[in-house]
């Protein structure tokens, strides 16, 4: 194996985290969306929900905007391969994420029950396919991308839909359904929150299945395992995801949804991290060719420029970190019909 | 029709879109915080309710101005991989640099602040609208860095060849302290706060004329005002000092930009032309100032200018170097018009300023300058698109100017794909955009929310 640089490394790791912080943030506020329709019985217990992510749907999203920057920067050939093998789905996911961007804001501007059915809807649609989407692209990239050496993608939007795809997308949802059920039961009280650690048992029982079906045809459908077989110390990420699939239950059990919520977010973590160290050295397979494919070695940019966005983020990262756990802080406190003032709230 | 116009359909169609937005965010936020500042220090619960009033009409405005600001993101990758593969090395860090240093800021403080009118201190909260300007202003800062890295790339050397070639970095420095990226800034950003200022003035205008809330409306009609007046006057003394960056830089942009065809010293300015570009000459010319154009471009009436028929923007044929088989220059009359489009209306937002003043104490019975006021509120809308026009389409044929050309830049996507998201994206944009106009006329007519007694509780509706 060629000698790949330390910076290129750095960043792979970063952009591997990158993708892991904003599936843990986004992904409460993706299913908390996502589950509204079934948690919430009338038009006060939606807009409860929505104001239970209304500070901070828009910050975690930014994290969603700097791993697409980042991988941009630091790989760009991936970012180019990526986005235009993927571009079908990146274009749907595109505008899922503007009908959802748009419908928070949307929704309580006109005084009508059926135009805020018409953005909770949007809201809802828009925050599933980003789930799904986001799946199924993860783990077609998992598996490898049919696209050939003049980086052209040799399938269609069907090639991506096969059963290894699908099941990746089944547990994104289910990831992000259960990580939002734990966010409405943290921030409501009552009928809502106990109808939401309801679902969130639920929900869990059947990513608890699909969690460990993936875990095995991972095993035969992608060459993720052999790092972690290679170097067994790396399995402690792929134990911490079953740790924190099997303590968030135990944590919704006793009733304490933010520590299930933690553990819920450590699982998402790991999930994440088990795929990008599995992919390692690579960040874009190709199934046509391994000779294709995109990794630290053929697709980092030079080091002058990761040494630059290197210090960059030494120094912004954790001022970002810091405002927005200051932001999560201010706004912990249970939603109530003192938040629904016109003109400060969704 | 194939991939290649089909692309740049989209990301005209995408920028064009998303930059009706961006000049009101720019501009209301700092706005509305010097608004709440005031409040902050005076009490006076006039400006706490401006603050809010036009506060939720720049909210309105920002949620499809941040949408629409991801497509852009994406487009790059999916339309324009063989140009991200080629400069990814300089811009993608750029980018990056964006999204971490500001554009976390702006989001995350906005909704710190729409929620947060009850949960801080009068002075946290100003603080937080503080830093949503920042954050914006900082934003535009590094997208224009980016931007103008594509008119004038500098820090960077090519290494690899044919298919392997790439541009990469070589100083940093140069890339965000080049003039012309400072020129761009100061010229983008004081036209957005010009644009803000005239909304104001606009907005303000059809309230004043109702009579309704004069103390409200006349203040913030003044706000806007001094606001419109002195990014105004920047913009368009300063406009000049951008045009001569474009000038050293750009020679093809500027013979396109005053359809100038063949090279000569003591080069003249044409008010109109009708340009012939496919004899690549000027039918009508109308109004011609000779030595104008090379005083205005290089300080001096006998400077040469290029024009658009020199020799150094010829393609010759690599077999028979005596043959020129094409042109490295942009479109002329789509430039030409847009630059003129955009100085008229710059002058002509100039002396809608200068009456606002003359009758600013007798404002509300100034009728014709309110209505005046109302029907100005597009005008610095169309100067910007305009200017943005020149700027990208003057750079054609190159993506990066002299360094690699737009057709050499697309993805090796189909048509089919890209015919899809281009209907489906602007299907969207249409849908988006009637909505949030409707909503800010709605809410800008409904005007601010009533005086309360207790200063503190926003309930009120």
């Amino acid at each position: 194996m060629e000698q790949l640089s330390m910076l290129g490394i750095i960043w792979f790791l970063l952009w591997g985290v990158l993708w892991a912080v904003y599936f843990l943030l986004d992904g409460f506020d993706l299913g908390a969306a996502m589950l509204m329709p079934f948690v919430a019985k009338n038009d006060e217990q939606r807009r409860r929900i929505v104001n239970s992510m209304g500070p901070f749907w828009d910050g975690n999203e930014v994290w969603l905007i700097t791993a697409g920057g980042v991988t941009f920067a630091a790989f760009p050939k991936v970012y180019a391969v990526m986005f235009s093998t993927l571009y079908t789905p990146l274009m749907l996911l595109l505008f899922a994420l503007i009908i959802r961007g748009v419908s928070f804001e949307f929704r309580s501007k006109v005084e009508s029950l059926r135009w805020r059915k018409i953005w909770d809807t949007a809201l809802v649609v828009g925050s599933f396919l980003p789930a799904l989407l986001l799946g199924v692209a993860f783990a077609n990239i998992f598996k490898g991308i049919p696209f050939d050496g003049d980086y052209i993608f040799q399938g269609n939007l069907f090639t991506l839909l096969n059963p290894y795809g699908l099941m990746g997308g089944l547990l994104f949802v289910l990831m992000f359904l259960y990580h939002g059920a734990l966010w409405i039961a943290i921030k409501n009280d009552g009928e809502l929150a106990q109808r939401a650690v309801r679902y969130g048992k639920a929900i869990w029982n059947a990513l608890l299945v699909i969690a460990a079906a993936f875990l095995i045809v991972t095993y035969f459908d992608t060459a993720l395992w052999n790092n972690f077989l290679a170097n067994p110390v790396l399995l402690v990420i792929p134990l911490a995801a079953v740790c924190g699939l099997i303590g968030t239950r135990l944590f919704l059990g006793t009733g304490n949804p933010w520590r299930a919520w933690f553990a819920s977010s450590a699982m998402i973590f790991s999930v994440t991290m088990f795929g990008v160290i599995g992919l390692f050295p690579m960040l874009f397979p190709s199934s046509i060719n391994p000779s294709y494919s995109l990794g630290i070695a053929n697709a980092a940019s030079s080091d002058h420029s990761l040494l630059i966005m290197l210090c960059v983020a030494i120094v912004f990262v954790p001022i970002v970190i810091g405002y927005q756990v200051w932001v999560y802080r201010t706004f912990r406190h249970k939603i109530t019909a003192d938040d629904f003032k016109p003109g400060q709230s969704y | 029709m194939d991939p290649l116009l089909l692309s740049r359909l989209q990301f005209a169609a995408a920028t064009i879109f998303h930059f009706i937005f961006v000049p009101l965010t720019l501009g209301l936020s700092v706005l509305v915080a010097i608004m709440e500042t005031k409040y902050v220090k005076t009490g006076d619960e006039t400006y706490r309710r401006m603050a809010r009033f036009w506060g939720k009409l720049f909210l309105i405005n920002v949620a499809v101005g941040v949408v629409t600001g991801l497509t852009l993101e994406f487009q790059f990758g999916t339309n324009w991989s063989r140009y991200s593969m080629y400069v990814g090395d300089i811009f993608g860090p750029i980018l990056a640099i964006e999204a971490t240093v500001a554009f976390f800021l702006e989001s995350t403080f906005i909704a710190v602040w729409f929620f947060g009118w009850d949960k801080l201190s009068p002075k946290m909260h100003a603080l937080s609208i503080w830093l949503v300007a920042i954050g914006a202003s900082v934003s535009a800062f590094w997208i224009l860095v980016a931007n103008a890295w594509m008119q004038h790339p500098v820090g960077y050397r090519i290494v690899g060849e044919g298919a392997q070639a790439a541009a990469r970095l070589t100083d940093f420095s140069d890339v965000f302290t080049q003039p012309y990226a400072l020129h761009m800034f100061v010229h983008t950003l004081s036209a957005a706060f010009t644009l803000a200022g005239f909304f104001l003035m606009g907005v303000s205008a059809w309230h004043i004329l109702r009579k309704n809330e004069l103390q409200f409306f006349t203040r913030s009609f003044k706000y806007g005002l001094v606001f419109a007046s002195i990014f105004g006057l920047l913009v368009v003394i300063h406009g000049h000092f951008n045009a001569s960056s474009v000038a050293e830089y750009q020679p093809a942009k500027v013979a396109a930009m005053e359809a100038h065809w063949e090279t000569t010293t003591e080069a003249p300015l044409k008010a109109f032309v009708i340009p012939d570009e496919a004899n690549r000459r000027n039918s009508v010319e109308i109004g011609s100032v000779p030595g104008l154009l090379s005083l205005l471009s290089y300080h001096s009436t006998s400077a040469e200018v290029k024009g658009l028929n020199d020799p150094a923007f010829a393609i010759k044929d690599p077999k028979d170097p005596t043959r020129t088989i094409g042109w490295n220059t942009p479109p002329v009359a789509l430039t030409f018009f847009a630059f003129r489009i955009m100085v008229a209306l710059g002058f002509l937002m100039l002396l809608i300023l200068l009456w606002g003043w003359w009758r600013r104490n007798r404002l509300t019975t100034s009728r014709k300058l309110l209505w005046a006021a109302i029907f100005a509120i597009p005008l610095p809308y169309i100067a910007i698109e305009m200017g943005w026009l020149l700027a990208e389409v003057g750079r054609q044929p190159w993506v990066v100017y002299g360094m690699i050309k737009t057709f050499d830049a697309v993805s090796p996507v189909s048509t089919a794909q890209v015919a899809f998201s281009l209907i489906t994206m602007v299907l969207l944009y249409l849908v988006l955009g009637a909505i949030a106009i409707y909503l800010l006329f709605k809410f800008a007519r409904k005007g601010p929310e009533p005086l309360t007694s207790t200063s503190s509780s926003g309930q009120v509706s």
